[in-house]
């Protein structure tokens, strides 16, 4: 109960200041739809697509997903903020619960990605792509729970190395393999097997997998209970610690 | 209302690939009463805020106990930060939030209803003057302005205690006027306020006591007026060229009426005696009959900064 109330308050402070200043939702939304527009019509070719939509089916859901993950990501810059305004620091006098810290926050960025995720869905829909309504949001389902993941991890990464210094190249370190072993842009199944064996041991590739075939209507598959067991399992562990790092974190 | 038995935190700090571990504080023992300032007073580095921010909870003490507030330190922190504020020497304030915001928002990680912590806020804006400005964000207000909102936000829930680290530092002197009156309205209010600075006139004209600490050790306690008197008698200050101040030394020591006597570094000698006003007249006697030019000499009571010097042989001002 306390612990509920405890993360609302910090989550409607945090969507407070983000609608005062609703810029960044759409500065973050602005690079998927580059490429939604400018790189997404070379794919039916090279896809070899039979019609446009279908290859919007294969492309939207890996944009969607990869916004997920660098929009958490990058998050803990926020957070660094924060820390040097001493906002942090005077939260932690008060007997608010930690995990709330947290967890108001990441709340924050889930939502604010499902808006981004909105956004892109709309615009594709102009280029054809068609996509049932309950599979769609199983879909955000499975973006929520990476943005939860990416953006807990973010800010616990972030009360580490507590300099935007260090968290910029560490988080591009992490994120450029990731995005490349998950066949965002194209699908793993044009990869040579060792690429494969590589893509199998990551999490998102499995996450990419199961929102494709969310997006392709295959509601049946294998694919998106597995998706969504991983990333939801990673998601709680990926809270666990960040949670930790809120309670012990020294300035 | 604050009582410590040996605190400790030691921190491993790592220079190229040696770590070294540095003993911030060593061994703290306190004594705060209920409703009193009480000042922790010592150079930068000495170990003040860690010690501060151990008893507000934020950092866990290697070593030691506390009791705060009739709150065990060590088995429930919990406890002690419902009966705590906090104000940070760094600031608290998010820029692009009002005054109203922070205050509402800080009063409800207390546990705090939301009419009960509307109302708290509009309080604490009309005593901290603030009311004008309460609905602008922080990024607007001037630095005192700011720090009295960081003070109001330390203080919302009506704790028993609050710790203030470095509340004026970076003020102007009018705003550090205001601070002092705000500090001391506090303690008038039934608080118990403490306070670090390495401010001297500050902790001589606002704490009730204090505790000197240097090297992360208490090396003096009690009232201002009693450290100062620990230091019995005058002070005279004696102006030399540092070629003439070995020999005014040599000259010097060993007159009945010098208690003690130090040689600056940078020429010049500082006599404690029993009573200035007999003694200089007799310095400069003796001077003369050694045939030494005098720059200066001046004559002062003794200050905390002579207690400082006296307690660890340095002077605050220079460390």
């Amino acid at each position: 109960m306390k612990f509920a109330r405890d993360t609302w308050l910090i989550f409607q402070r945090q969507i407070q200041l983000l609608l005062r200043n609703p810029v960044w939702v759409f500065v973050g939304v602005f690079q998927p739809v580059m490429y939604l527009l400018l790189f997404a019509p070379l794919l039916k070719p090279a896809l070899n697509a039979p019609t446009q939509a279908a290859a919007y089916k294969i492309f939207v859901p890996g944009l969607l997903v990869l916004l997920a993950i660098f929009g958490g990501l990058f998050q803990g810059f926020g957070l660094i903020a924060e820390l040097r305004a001493g906002v942090i620091e005077r939260s932690r006098v008060t007997p608010i619960s930690r995990l709330a810290l947290l967890l108001g926050r990441s709340l924050r960025d889930v939502v604010s990605l499902i808006v981004q995720a909105v956004i892109i869905t709309l615009l594709a829909l102009l280029f054809d792509l068609r996509v049932f309504i309950g599979d769609l949001l199983l879909a955000y389902l499975m973006l929520a729970l990476i943005a939860l993941m990416t953006s807990a991890v973010s800010y616990g990464v972030a009360l580490k190395v507590k300099s935007e210094d260090a968290l910029a190249p560490l988080m591009n370190t992490v994120a450029q393999p990731v995005l490349l072993l998950s066949g965002i842009l194209l699908p793993l199944t044009f990869a040579p097997g060792w690429l494969q064996g590589i893509a199998d041991w990551n999490p998102f590739s499995w996450a990419v997998d199961g929102t494709r075939a969310l997006f392709a209507g295959d509601l049946g598959s294998d694919k998106v209970w597995q998706g969504l067991t991983i990333t939801a399992v990673l998601a709680a562990l990926g809270v666990f610690w960040a949670a930790r790092q809120f309670a012990r974190s020294v300035r | 209302m604050i009582e410590t038995r040996g605190l400790r935190k030691s921190f491993r700090s790592r220079a190229g690939r040696e770590t070294k571990t540095v003993d911030a504080v060593r061994g703290v023992n306190l004594q705060v009463a209920e409703g009193e300032i009480f000042g922790f007073l010592g150079p930068n580095g000495a170990g003040k805020t860690t010690t501060l921010r151990m008893l507000a909870t934020l950092i866990e003490p290697d070593g030691g106990e506390a009791t705060i507030a009739g709150a065990d330190l060590r088995k429930d922190p919990a406890e002690v930060r419902r009966r705590i504020g906090y104000v940070p020497q760094g600031g608290s304030t998010w820029d692009e939030s009002t005054a109203r915001e922070e205050l509402v928002l800080h009063a409800r990680m207390y546990g705090i209803g939301k009419a009960d912590a509307q109302q708290r806020a509009a309080r604490a804006l009309a005593a901290f003057q603030l009311t004008e400005y309460a609905d602008r964000k922080c990024k607007t207000y001037s630095g005192g302005q700011r720090r009295r909102v960081e003070i109001a936000l330390g203080i919302i829930h009506e704790p028993k205690i609050v710790f203030l680290d470095e509340p004026t530092t970076g003020l102007d002197p009018q705003s550090r006027a205001h601070m002092w009156d705000e500090i001391r309205r506090l303690r008038n209010d039934g608080m118990t306020v403490f306070i670090t600075t390495h401010y001297l006139d500050e902790a001589d004209a606002l704490c009730d006591r204090i505790a000197i600490m240097d090297n992360g050790e208490v090396v003096a306690e009690g009232t201002p007026a009693e450290l100062k008197r620990e230091i019995s008698g005058d002070v005279v200050l004696v102006g030399l060229d540092l070629a003439a101040t070995p020999q005014a030394a040599q000259a010097l020591d060993g007159e009945a009426y010098v208690n003690k006597l130090e040689t600056a570094d940078e020429g010049g000698l500082r006599l404690y005696v029993d009573e200035g006003a007999t003694a200089i007249p007799q310095v400069l006697r003796r001077l003369d009959h050694a045939g030494l030019e005098l720059r200066s000499i001046e004559l002062h009571r003794p200050s905390l900064d002579d207690v400082f010097l006296t307690k660890t042989g340095r002077s605050l001002r220079e460390s």
